[in-house]
């Protein structure tokens, strides 16, 4: 195709040496290496969060197991709800977003690189400060090496009285340089999406994926800034001497859960509407059909950014808010799951007929679709109030949102990254590998998160460190922990084909899955300035046009 | 290298996208509007919660002059714009400064205000409830004034160099849309701290 990379002959490419390399990444304001370095960055702090929650599943794995203390353990599951959503699901989502809108659209880079890479840099800084609390936050009271107040630091935990020294000051902090980060990368992406666009390439004609990052920048930027304002508030009392947070000077507790609340729901929506963006966009291509309802899925996308506004408080329905506070959330949570059915539906009606290959990132999508609708269902289960006074903070809980987040948001992620290594790096990850990785993982996630809803149901609660022996918790909890060492073989599987495929995989060339969207159009990897020529599109599906020129889209849309 | 043709079909004859700069200034004020709502709502939520005085009846006195001084400025800035579109770059000049001047006169307002506050009626940050929420609403309001004088600064130290023409008035624009919302954010304060919560 010749919108490929200008090549110039006779020119001899001298290899550089490794501190310009160093130099031309750090300084770089190219959305692809952002995009690179965001998920780089991400999948560093996958590997501490993992290694975090699988010693989590050691000390869980035997009744009175002592293998960290209760105070490691309170650290533990603080820095790995912390890290995963904040320094994994959150960069690695914005890394897709960089590094695939401008190419989806047509663009040569972001609107504004250097915000872009001061975004970048700024979620970098975030996570470095969550973790320097390990070294600097001992201070003078040599109390407390990393936050130990859960990833909701609920007040008055947070108080000084509560937690001294300065391990909650750098979780604040790193939350705060994190979440300016993330509105910057919003900013921008919003900025891209409705002033960059190539000709032709109007609203109604761009790939979902564009539309759902959309809807997500424009939820990031009304979710992140309470968080970020809480985050202010807490550090106005723990510094200042203020009283928001501190019930004796009549300060609320509970104003600090609505406020992170606001911020914590429609945080799940901000990570999952990406992932349903992946989904939008492997489906179609390995069923060999377009999209199945793209106006609705539009509409529907935009509805749930609206409805999950307004459903925070079904994390507090054990706090005993007024009988019309909970019906209210309650009406809500459940309307939620009426456009995101709709989602499923069409996702569903895009494979219903298609001439479907099991390659491997469809097989993490149907994962996805089956895993995704359980979590949806437990999670109508616990929108009910008083189902949810039973089970709130039990290991029910536990079991829904990993339900959502490894099955829906993790599975998702994975079909992303099988679908567009080749265009990242120019080399395929191997299918064999990625079978045994998909399989791998889906036993292990299987074993954990299925069974972990029985010991929720059995009453075992949320955050204790170990139990006493004989409840019937035993060997659940065994079978749970084997489950998570399966998943980290899995993982292990993933890392070793992403290092092995990358200097041996086969050559992938532009178009490896024969799909439709412009960002197969260019060479792989794309050259730094994108597209040779500014491409014009005249359907949702310019390289189907371009294959097919006796029966293009843009005759029927 | 060779001439390629494109592979595309043809531009459609007209295609134009918003400015980048207002879209991206425009969604800067929701993500603002949504901080400023949250200490708005936690300034509601503890009227008349504090355990000990003083109370905003006893200590606030409402700022008249300073936040017409503000509100004003407003309609400089606008004028501002608008003479640097039809390319007055003197008068632009004149009304920038103005808009300097008015703003720091408000920025003056609050500061007399809290040092009476402090000195006289001794309501700090950490005295009670009511000194937490109206310092750090206040407080966040001015923040941004102090950040918007400094951007409006620049531009005027620039345009006294000579540097900002006409070409550059959808620039300066983006900045206008920044004073303006921290304008009728003050609406919003002036409405709830010192007509509201009295």
């Amino acid at each position: 195709m010749s919108s490929n990379a200008i090549t110039v002959s006779g020119v001899q490419i001298d290899e550089k040496p490794w501190v310009d390399i160093l130099h031309e990444w750090v300084t770089t304001v190219d959305h692809k290496r952002l995009g690179v370095l965001y998920i780089g960055y991400a999948l560093l702090f996958l590997v501490v969060g993992g290694i975090e929650a699988i010693v989590i599943r050691i000390q869980l794995m035997f009744p009175h197991n002592d293998f960290v203390s209760p105070q490691v353990f309170n650290r533990l599951f603080t820095m790995h709800g912390t890290t995963m959503i904040f320094f994994v699901a959150m960069p690695i989502l914005f890394g897709f977003a960089n590094y695939l809108v401008p190419l989806m659209i047509g663009a040569r880079d972001m609107a504004f690189p250097r915000l872009n890479a001061f975004s970048f840099w700024l979620s970098a800084l975030g996570g470095l400060l969550l973790y320097f609390s390990l070294v600097g936050a001992n201070g003078l009271y040599g109390a407390g090496n990393a936050p130990d107040v859960g990833w909701w630091a609920y007040a008055p935990l947070t108080a000084r009285a509560f937690s001294p020294g300065h391990s909650s000051d750098y979780w604040t902090l790193s939350l705060l340089a994190s979440g300016f980060g993330s509105i910057g990368t919003a900013i921008n992406i919003i900025a891209t999406i409705l002033c960059m666009r190539c000709p032709g390439m109007k609203l109604s004609r761009m790939p979902l994926l564009a539309w759902l990052n959309l809807v997500m920048s424009g939820m990031v930027l009304i979710t992140i800034t309470p968080l970020s304002a809480a985050q202010i508030m807490l550090l106005v009392d723990r510094y200042l001497g203020g009283h928001f947070f501190d019930a004796q000077a009549g300060g609320s507790a509970v104003l600090w859960m609505h406020f992170f609340w606001i911020f914590g729901h429609p945080e799940v929506y901000v990570l999952i509407i990406p992932c349903f963006a992946f989904m939008s966009e492997i489906i179609p291509v390995f069923s060999r059909k377009p999209i199945f309802g793209y106006p609705v899925m539009v509409a529907a996308t935009v509805c749930i950014g609206f409805v999950s506004m307004s459903v925070w408080a079904h994390h507090m329905f054990t706090v005993g808010m007024s009988s019309y506070a909970n019906s209210f959330f309650t009406i809500t949570t459940m309307a939620v799951g009426v456009p995101t059915g709709i989602k499923i539906f069409n996702w569903l009606g895009t494979m219903w007929g298609g001439k479907i290959q099991f390659k491997t990132p469809m097989l993490f999508s149907i994962g996805f679709l089956f895993q995704f609708l359980i979590a949806g269902l437990t999670g109508i289960m616990l929108a009910c109030a008083p189902f949810d006074w039973q089970l709130g903070s039990s290991y029910f809980v536990v079991a829904h949102f990993h339900y959502v987040i490894v099955g829906g948001i993790l599975f998702a992620l994975f079909a992303a990254f099988y679908y567009w290594y080749p265009k990242v790096t120019g080399r395929m990850l191997s299918e064999t590998l990625g079978k045994w990785h998909f399989w791998l993982f889906l036993v292990g996630f299987h074993l954990t998160f299925d069974l972990m809803h029985i010991p929720g149901l059995l009453g075992m609660p949320r955050r204790i460190y170990t139990y006493e022996p004989g409840r019937g918790w035993d060997t659940l909890n065994l079978l749970i922990s084997v489950g998570a060492f399966i998943q980290t073989i899995a993982i292990l599987v993933f890392v070793a084909n992403m290092v092995i495929s990358y200097f041996k995989g086969a050559k992938a060339g532009n178009d490896p899955w024969d799909a439709w969207t412009l960002e197969w159009s260019t060479s792989s990897p794309p050259p730094a300035y994108d597209f040779a020529s500014i491409p014009v599109v005249a359907s949702r599906r310019p390289l189907w046009d371009l294959k097919h020129p006796e029966d293009p889209d843009s005759r029927y849309e | 290298m060779s001439a390629m043709a494109n592979p595309f079909p043809e531009a459609p004859p007209s295609w134009s996208l918003p400015y980048r700069g207002k879209v991206a200034m425009a969604g800067l004020i929701v993500a603002e509007s949504a901080i400023f709502t949250i200490f708005v709502v936690a300034y509601l939520f503890y009227l008349g919660k504090s355990v000990s005085g003083p109370t905003p009846r006893e200590v606030l006195e409402t700022p008249i002059f300073y936040t017409l001084c503000l509100l004003s400025s407003s309609l400089t800035i606008h004028l501002a714009t608008k003479s640097l579109a039809r390319d007055r770059v003197g008068a632009f000049v004149g009304l920038w400064l103005l808009t300097i001047a008015l703003g720091g006169l408000f920025l003056y307002g609050t500061g007399q205000e809290w040092h009476r506050l402090i000195y006289e009626h001794g309501l700090t940050i950490s005295t009670n409830l009511f000194g937490t929420t109206y310092y750090s609403l206040v407080g966040l309001h001015g923040f941004h004034v102090t950040a918007g004088l400094v951007m409006l600064l620049v531009v005027a130290i620039l345009a006294l160099a000579g540097r900002v023409r006409m070409q550059e008035s959808c620039r300066v624009e983006v900045l206008a849309m920044y004073w303006h919302f921290v304008d009728a954010v003050w609406v919003v304060v002036f409405t709830v701290v010192y007509v509201l919560g009295r």
